[in-house]
């Protein structure tokens, strides 16, 4: 037992130099002046936005993605101390002094310096040689655009340090994997890659893209073991190999079943993935409890969760909605605008500007705004009183209902008759009996959408109701359009016909509600007029609050902007394109993101030697001629999974994205073909240089090459730190595409 | 493991029994024609029209080849109708018109969907019973009949598919006697039949890249055979580019070539098109005019933006209202000839003197333009636009052709040096606003009513050359010089193809969803969610409605799952080195190469809809539909098979496997005499009427009967 204790503890530690090394550069290159400029700088104004709403607590929906990148950015805030008290409203605004700003940016330039020893290890667990691998490390290092955009407050250095991370421990597994599968260490790299990858998608949904090819990649070698016929199918030493520790048992016991294989990577990389996924929005909904200025697009339920807003108001109102409620009746679409069923005194016009004619009653819409002529009573159609009996009677799923409206007494009617902007439907209106032989028609039924049984209550926010007309089987829909003049630009109301299945803008929700006391009309007046009142609070769980979260944030779309420096995916193999990050306010001190030019031509053509000489050992092998050994095309397989395979799974899906596009979407990419330069270079150099005459040449031409890509980073080294300040001449000379738009201030 | 069942073999593969059953079938198919159709239905009045078009020899646009509008016009021409059915809303009655031939010429193509099916499924399988089972599933499917028994698009489209699909398989049956000439045949058939399938939709790329991974595959596979020579090799790539690309090719081209020589003559589909490719159109006003040919100062010209329906530059009597901009007058751009389109180019300091020499406009000049009816210059100001808000406002500005510095404009043609004369129509120019460094553009947005529902002109600061702000001289009128011919400026065939393509690419990619629209969803297709309505709405009229037998679906729905899991199955069997009888192992061929094809097939006719932002409609999944069909005889008989094969006597397997297809073919057909009403119609009170004929099979709320 105590058998430790016979031999002294000794520590022995290894320092891999190089990585000390490489770490330090990083750091000192991408921290050093960090906060300088002090002024929000490109999308720091977007981002930023967010930290601050994070340090208030108040509630938001970002369309752009999950919200695990714009939480590290707060904590960067948080451990600065920062406030939240800035208007994030200009590019190139001056801080103010309670902006944290060097810490604010340090996560994401932290992030950015490990991304170099990151791609040093991965070089090395692809078995390259530590020269590659450092040469790989250096070219990161001295690449511009990674270093622009890991000195802000920019997500895409951090999503970059977690697919690296993925790639490096999935490498570091599956080399464990040929001789210590289910040691602590495999373990420990296994789920790593998990957490690394849904680290990687919880920052940007770019992340996805590595992770499915990390699957693929994960799949394809678990194929390759199925063929293994001395592993057992199932049962086998499943719990030994669990703890290696036991001793030398570990190694003879190991032959653990593939079934066990199967569900270690199912664990691995998936489930934990998408727990990590969840437990991102868990903390997100935890600590946004505030209301703010996003509630809206939110459905009613999911806004009375917040502290303030709605929430305040609903407060107290009766569950389930009775014949004789007071309510408001809020549309769940939210486009153009959240609305209410509304109606006023005034009329639909008699002939419209195009010479249809109306039926000239009491206008029926949908206001974007809380109003007291958004009040609708619940009428049982076939008793006259518009109160709440005692005991309530509920209004249940299939009931047929008559809606008075509050103000007006006039009941909600649609006929024959088109609406005013979308002739194909049916006219909705408060019904005004002018004798003209149009009797009213004012019976609806009301269909609870997310009913759990048919006999289901009415229930205040949460039930998402269909008014379907009974005579006609139109249901009450908001068209999206806006009234002209006549209807002061509310939203059109229409009774749809073709029902053509469910859609969102068909559906109603209950929003405020309270029993009416009051059987004369001004009473009512002013018992409408007074603010609800009463006691039952309503909770979402977690889960629905996630759902609703996540569908908006996939399915919310910002109008299509046109960008200034907007791209196309084409425009960034070359380099064509140029962001302009921040422009010092007097003289011509500037931060654009521009990469290294040398490092991405040679990437490309590094790609592209990789692409042909695979395709060219492929057929040549096919024919049974093997040019290199076959452990050295093992590892040029492998390399090339992971860098062209990286690299195309992180570029080629934009070309079928129509978002706007901008040159720092294919940072990702670009990550990966750069760590294909050593890969390639290495290996011309030992199978394709022959004499040693050659290999000198060779190693002499890379010094050379390798010399020039340090130049070209001292070169644009002032556009990427913003220091020193350049003249208009050297401004000038930095142009070295005409599509490049360097800023020149005009004299 | 178990005994194989004996006797499944299809002793002599093509069995005359089994033609006769299907060519009775056929007939079936096509009499149901008789059936009273006065009605146009639903696309009809688009693809009827077109066909029209050619019997008439008018121009027109569609986002689709012409191939399969051509063989609709081709039918209608051969059977005596005389194209001149307006078509112009569903319900109209054809009256005396002879629209039979038409109809009967795609339920013919439809009604060969069926053997083409079959022979498909025994040629992969060997097995009678499983392609039988696939023929019964789609002689039955209500969906199939309805959308090949009226004048479309998609059973032309399946019949070129599914001949590709065919002739690849045979042609694969083939591969063990290269160069022979069936081999040739149905090699070159396939060439053919892809020609067809793209010619009729772009769709028809799904099934090209079906045939090409195909090829690949089948050419990796004798790459890796050392006993081919690498000339052999060399002489079976040739015969597949030759046969399926360069024949393909050829045919492609022909078609388009056969579409413009027999549209000759001008129509509505005329403003989609260039000012260079109007001018071929008989009719047009740009066909045989002859003006000068290079621009010069003083000349009276219009300006025809470049994106697709572009329209002129135009200005008129009526200013933009309180609260748009400056209160100046509006500049639209305007897709009809007008007067008011027309404007004078004029030097930036003074009025030309009449007297003067000509002088030509050169690239890179400073000019004014002055509108003709108005004498206001064409004029931007840093105020935004009213509906593209980052743009500046265009506005017609100043009195008698006096303005200020803010009408000053650079024209520029793309691609050529400074100093260079602009052609008429040729040249491709953009104009620079000074001041401001903007450019002129149309944003393609429609105005409101204050401007006409005319499309806005904007002046963008994004300095990029798209079509939206480049621009071409069309009129122009200068007496001062000397008029060319415009035949000189005549389009290569190359060039009109390539432009039409272009239009066709934009025009397929425009067909955007409006907001609020209820649309079809391709998650909704295979469980045969909704339907389409192809005539009749009400009680009292005669609806069909196209819907998807949902037994044959929901059948074929969960097969593709049932499909995945054997597949799995047996791959895994496979590489984990189980030992198979000869029957299995002839089984998991048919089960991984067979069925994996058929699989593959449905994988690329479905999986792209996800990612199209066009318009779609549950008829898009059709193709995908015959592809699953194939793949449930297939996977149905093999499990069958399988299962069987553990019974011990072989009468008993024989029976269970018989058995087996004959009640799934029971159960289709049953299927079938339940919902034929939704294909050959309806009338009488809606489904959930307890007294309709279609009572209580309104088994999904979404489906409209």
């Amino acid at each position: 037992m105590l058998g430790f204790l016979k031999n002294p503890v000794v520590v022995t530690a290894e320092i891999n130099v190089n990585l000390v090394a490489l770490t330090v550069m990083g750091l000192i290159s991408r921290l050093w002046g960090l906060s300088y400029p002090r002024a929000v700088v490109f999308d720091e104004v977007y981002y930023g936005q967010f930290v601050s709403l994070y340090m208030k607590r108040i509630f938001f929906v970002d369309d752009s993605g999950p919200p695990f990148g714009h939480m590290l950015l707060a904590l960067g805030g948080y451990l600065g101390g920062f406030d939240g008290n800035f208007l994030w409203n200009r590019i190139g605004a001056e801080y103010s002094m309670n902006v944290p700003v060097w810490s604010l940016r340090l996560l994401p330039a932290l992030a950015g310096a490990l991304c170099i020893p990151l791609a040093y290890q991965i070089l090395v667990e692809l078995q390259f040689s530590h020269c590659a691998a450092l040469g790989g490390a250096l070219l990161i290092l001295l690449e511009n655009s990674l270093i622009t955009q890991s000195r802000f407050m920019l997500l895409e250095s951090i999503l970059i340090f977690f697919i690296l991370l993925a790639v490096l421990s999935y490498l570091k597994f599956y080399n464990l994997q040929r001789h210590s599968s289910f040691s602590a260490s495999w373990w420990v790299w296994l789920l790593l890659t998990g957490v690394a990858c849904s680290c990687a998608v919880g920052v940007k949904y770019m992340g996805l893209f590595t992770y499915m090819l990390l699957l693929a990649i994960a799949g394809l070698h678990f194929w390759h073991m199925l063929g293994n016929q001395n592993l057992s199918n199932v049962g086998g030493g499943w719990l030994f190999c669990s703890y290696p520790c036991l001793g030398d048992l570990s190694l003879k016991t190991c032959s653990v079943s593939l079934l066990c294989h199967f569900l270690a990577r199912g664990l691995a990389l998936i489930i934990i993935p998408v727990a990590m996924y969840l437990s991102f929005f868990y903390v997100h909904l935890t600590l946004l409890y505030r209301s703010g200025p996003h509630d809206q697009i939110m459905t009613s339920a999911f806004q009375a969760s917040l502290e303030g807003g709605l929430a305040r108001i609903t407060q107290g109102q009766p569950l389930e909605v009775a014949y004789g409620s007071q309510i408001t009746l809020r549309n769940v679409l939210g486009k153009p605008m959240q609305c209410w069923l509304h109606s006023h005194t005034n009329t639909y016009p008699i002939r419209y500007e195009n010479g249809r004619g109306s039926s000239h009653q009491q206008q029926v819409t949908c206001y974007p705004f809380k109003d007291v002529n958004n009040w609708w009573i619940v009428k049982d159609p076939g008793m006259q009183q518009l109160v709440v009996s005692n005991p309530p009677r509920p209004v249940r799923h299939g009931h047929i209902v008559q809606l008075v409206h509050g103000i007006t007494t006039r009941y909600l009617n649609t006929h024959d008759v088109a609406a005013p902007l979308s002739p194909h439907s049916q006219e909705v209106s408060c019904y005004i009996d002018y004798n003209v032989s149009m009797p009213a028609q004012n019976l609806w039924r009301v269909e609870i959408v997310n009913r759990e049984t048919d006999t289901d209550v009415w229930k205040t926010i949460l039930s998402e109701v269909r008014f379907v007309h009974v005579n006609t089987s139109a249901v009450l829909k908001l068209s999206g359009a806006s009234l002209p003049e006549w209807g002061y630009r509310q939203l059109e109301v229409v009774g749809e016909k073709l029902s053509k299945g469910y859609h969102q803008s068909m559906v109603w929700n209950v929003e405020e509600h309270r029993y009416g006391k009051s059987q004369e009309q001004k009473e009512r007046e002013v018992e409408l007029h007074s603010p609800t009142q009463m006691d039952i609070s309503k909770n979402l769980s977690f889960m629905a609050k996630f759902t609703e979260l996540q569908w908006k944030i996939l399915t919310l779309k910002n109008e299509d902007t046109e960008h200034k420096y907007s791209s196309s995916a084409l425009d960034w193999i070359t380099m064509d394109t140029n962001i302009a990050y921040w422009l010092h306010p007097t003289s011509g001190a500037q931060i654009h993101l521009l990469g290294n030019v040398l490092t991405w031509a040679s990437a490309n053509v590094a790609a592209v030697i990789y692409v042909c000489l695979s395709l060219w050992y492929l057929v040549r092998r096919r024919r049974k001629i093997y040019d290199i050994p076959e452990d050295a095309w093992q590892l040029w397989v492998s390399a090339g999974e992971i860098c062209v395979g990286g690299w195309a799974v992180n570029y080629l899906p934009f070309f079928l994205m129509e978002k706007t596009l901008f040159l720092y979407h294919y940072l990702p990419a670009l990550t990966f073909q750069i760590l294909l330069i050593p890969i390639v270079l290495q290996h011309l150099s030992d199978y394709l240089c022959r004499s040693l005459l050659s290999k000198t040449m060779f190693r002499a031409l890379i010094v050379a090459w390798f010399s020039s890509v340090y130049l070209v980073y001292c070169t644009f080294s002032p556009v990427t730190y913003g220091e020193p300040s350049l003249s208009v001449a050297e401004l000038k000379d930095l142009r070295w595409k005409d599509s490049w738009n360097i800023l020149i201030r005009k004299q | 493991l178990p005994p194989a069942v004996p006797g499944w073999r299809v002793g002599g593969p093509r069995g005359t029994g089994t033609w006769n059953e299907l060519s009775h079938v056929d007939c079936l198919r096509c009499s149901r024609l008789c059936f009273v159709f006065i009605f146009s239905s639903w696309d009809e009045t688009h693809f009827g029209k077109m066909g029209s078009y050619y019997i008439n020899r008018t121009f027109f646009f569609d986002v689709h080849p012409p191939l399969g509008k051509m063989l609709i016009g081709l039918a209608g021409y051969l059977s005596g109708y005389d194209g001149t059915f307006p078509f112009q809303k569903p319900g109209d009655r054809y009256e005396q018109h002879n629209y039979m031939g038409m109809r009967g010429f795609c339920a013919f193509l439809g009604s060969c969907l069926v053997p083409f099916a079959y022979l498909t499924v025994l040629e992969l399988s060997k097995s009678l019973p499983a392609a039988l089972l696939t023929a019964c599933i789609l002689i039955f499917d209500t969906g199939c009949i309805t959308l090949s028994q009226y004048i479309l698009l998609d059973p032309i489209l399946m019949f070129f598919l599914m001949g590709a699909v065919l002739s690849m398989v045979k042609c694969n049956a083939c591969a063990d006697r290269p160069f022979s000439a069936s081999w040739w045949f149905w090699l070159s058939l396939t060439g053919v039949n892809l020609a067809g399938a793209m010619g009729v939709k772009f769709v028809g790329l799904f099934v090209v890249l079906l045939v090409g991974l195909n090829t690949i595959y089948d050419l990796w596979d004798l790459l890796g055979n050392l006993s081919l020579s690498l000339v052999m090799f060399g002489k079976h790539l040739l015969a597949r580019v030759l046969c399926l690309i360069l024949l393909p090719l050829a045919l492609y081209t022909a078609v388009f070539a056969v579409h413009f020589t027999v549209l000759n003559k001008s129509g509505p589909g005329d403003g989609f098109f260039s000012s260079a490719f109007q001018s071929q159109l008989i009719g047009n006003n740009l066909h045989n005019v002859s003006i000068p040919e290079h621009l010069a100062y003083g000349s009276v010209i219009t300006m025809k933006n470049l994106r697709m329906a572009g329209g002129y530059l135009h200005s008129h009597w009526h200013l933009y209202p309180e609260g748009v901009g400056a209160r100046q007058q509006q500049v639209t751009a305007y897709l009809h000839k007008d007067l008011n389109n027309l404007w004078i180019i004029k030097k930036p300091d003074s009025d030309a003197d009449p007297s003067s020499p000509v002088e030509f406009v050169r690239h890179g000049d400073i000019i004014r333009l002055e509108h003709k009816e108005t004498s206001r210059n064409l004029h931007s100001h840093q105020h935004e636009a009213p509906l593209t808000r980052k743009h500046f406002q265009v506005t017609g500005y100043g009195i008698n052709g006096t303005g200020d510095s803010n009408d000053f404009w650079r024209i520029e043609v793309v691609g050529r040096k400074p100093g260079k004369l602009i052609k008429v129509l040729r040249s491709q120019v953009r104009l620079t606003h000074v001041a401001t460094g903007c450019i002129l553009g149309s944003s393609g947005k429609t105005l409101p009513k204050w401007g006409w529902e005319q499309v806005e002109v904007t002046c963008t600061p994004y300095l990029k050359d798209t079509p939206n702000s480049l621009w071409n001289f069309e009129d122009h009128i200068n007496p001062k010089l000397p008029n060319i011919s415009l035949d000189v400026l005549k389009p290569s065939f190359a060039e009109i193809l390539l432009e039409s393509h272009m239009v066709m690419i934009r025009g397929n990619s425009g067909l955007k969803p409006k907001d609020n629209e209820v649309t079809s969803k391709p998650w909704h297709w295979p469980i045969n969610y909704q339907g389409l309505r192809f005539s009749g709405v009400n009680e009292t009229d005669y609806r069909v409605y196209l819907l998807g037998n949902p037994v044959v679906w929901w059948l074929n729905l969960f097969t593709i799952g049932l499909y995945l899991l054997t597949a799995i199955s047996t791959a895994v069997a496979l590489k984990r080195g189980v030992q198979l009888s000869s029957e299995l192992k002839e089984l998991s061929r048919v089960v991984l190469r067979g069925g994996g094809q058929i699989a593959l097939g449905w994988l690329l006719h479905y999986l792209p809809f996800f990612m199209m932002g066009r318009v779609l409609y549950f008829h898009h999944y059709f193709p995908a539909m015959l592809f699953s069909s194939m793949l449930t005889g297939i996977t149905w008989d093999t499990l069958l098979k399988f299962f069987a094969g553990f019974l011990s006597p072989s009468t008993a397997a024989r029976r269970v496997y018989g058995g087996g297809i004959l009640a799934l073919v029971l159960l289709i057909m049953y299927s079938f005499y339940l919902f034929h009403p939704l294909s050959y119609g309806m009338i009488g009170p809606m489904a959930s009427d307890p007294s309709s004929p279609m009572a209580g099979l309104r088994w999904m709320d979404s489906w409209e009967f």
